[in-house]
């Protein structure tokens, strides 16, 4: 189990360190939404393999919380940022 | 070989598949050369990654408490992240951020300002679709 | 997608027991939920499910929904089972695409008039879309009942009429899941003998 956990704790580095690059490089706010909500997809993952790695489950209510976010973020990220169009 | 070992190493395989799926996503996001496309990999290899790897850890922990919590935060993903990928879209819709030239038809264009002006009672919305950058 | 077509989407008025009824699977998933969230089954989780459900429901009242139909287990499953096919599907067809080099991938807009014109079909195919392959949900239009879908990954117009196809694949899929009778008649029966063309599109008033 140990060489799964790390393994995936490798590949999902190497992936939110993707979305960092794109959050970073946007262009536009858009962009940076999509990509944050990946990222939090991410660290749900990660959070989950933790919790499977050591069969303990006190993390799970935070997934929890994290995935009502994801969706509470982009869609607000949507609205706001129709509002304040700067074209 | 046990159960729980079959168990283990299928929740193993679960895992490195969630795992492989979100780096997929997140090539993608690099990758893709619009806004839309990358919503694309933000909606699906996400989504499937995130179950994968949610159902590894529900094989691993084996409780009916942590079950449930798992399957909400595996529903919740699979009901809002569409919701989340059209509120982006409909914004994105006109505006620069899309190659044009990579589209092989706009079915869209013809409709969009009679579908914006449709909804009178949420004038935030038809905002967009007086932004320029279109056709 | 006619111009005689009725503009206004199918949902009469709901009857006191449609209303009855609507509020009565909202507590249920409601609870549902709760239940879940606290992970066992007690009677203090269910009274207190109950109490949020009608709290909420109270405070923020759902929008009206017409469910005319009647769920249906074998189609569902079939939807489910073709839905969670295509959902791998469409995660390895984007990681192929993404990890390809030297190729940028083309895409298209579509619109796809829906035959069944009520909001919860609309809701329900637009939701199925967005996670089956290459197509992604951009606008809805609710009075002439037609999704405009993006599509990733097609190459020539004969793809982009194949993908309509599917997309109404889909949608008779789902209405012969959840359906009723008579909208199920108007998906399988009329079966138009091809897809609707881009051009009569163009014509219906705008």
């Amino acid at each position: 189990m140990t060489v799964v956990a790390v393994t995936v704790t490798a590949l999902l580095t190497v992936a939110s360190g993707l979305t960092l690059v794109r959050i970073i490089r946007g262009p536009s706010i858009l962009d940076r939404a999509v990509a944050t909500d990946v990222l939090l997809a991410i660290i749900v993952a990660a959070i989950a393999t933790e919790a499977a790695y050591s069969r303990d489950a006190t993390a799970l209510p935070v997934l929890v919380v994290l995935a009502v976010l994801g969706f509470v973020g982009s869609v607000s990220v949507a609205r706001f940022a129709v509002r304040r169009d700067p074209e | 070989m046990t159960l729980d070992a079959v168990l283990d190493i299928v929740a193993a395989g679960c895992l490195i598949a969630g795992a492989l799926l979100s780096l997929a996503a997140g090539v993608a996001l690099i990758r893709f050369p619009d806004l839309l496309s990358r919503m694309h990999a933000a909606a699906k290899p996400q989504v499937l990654g995130l179950l994968l790897v949610l159902l590894g850890c529900a094989l691993r922990l084996r409780t009916g408490v942590d079950i449930t919590t798992l399957v909400l935060v595996g529903v919740f993903q699979l009901a809002t992240a569409p919701v989340a990928a059209h509120m982006v879209g409909r914004v994105a819709y006109p505006h620069d951020e899309i190659r044009r030239d990579l589209l092989l038809t706009d079915e869209l264009a013809a409709h969009i300002d009679r579908i914006r002006a449709d909804r009178t009672d949420r004038p935030e919305v038809s905002d967009a679709a007086s932004a320029p950058g279109r056709g | 997608m006619t111009p005689a077509s009725p503009a206004e989407p199918t949902n009469p008025p709901l009857t006191r027991r449609a209303r009855r009824r609507n509020q009565l699977v909202a507590v249920t998933g409601l609870v549902l939920v709760w239940v879940l969230l606290w992970g066992s089954f007690t009677w203090a989780n269910l009274i207190g499910g109950l109490l949020v459900a009608v709290v909420l429901l109270t405070v923020f009242p759902l929008p009206p929904v017409t469910f005319a139909g009647r769920i249906r287990p074998v189609p569902l499953a079939r939807f489910w089972s073709r839905f969670l096919r295509d959902l791998v599907v469409a995660s390895v067809q984007i990681a192929w695409l993404a990890l390809r080099f030297g190729h940028t991938p083309r895409s298209a807009i579509i619109a796809v008039p829906l035959r069944v014109n009520t909001d919860l079909n609309l809701t329900l195919t637009a939701e199925a879309l967005s996670l089956v392959p290459g197509s992604l949900i951009l606008e809805a239009d609710r009075r002439t009942g037609t999704l405009y879908v993006h599509v990733l990954g097609v190459r020539t117009l004969d793809e982009v009429q194949r993908f309509r196809r599917d997309v109404l694949d889909l949608e008779a899929r789902i209405v012969a899941a959840i359906g009723s009778s008579e909208e199920r008649r108007r998906v399988t029966g009329a079966d138009p003998a091809g897809p609707p063309e881009p051009t009569r599109l163009e014509g219906t008033p705008t």
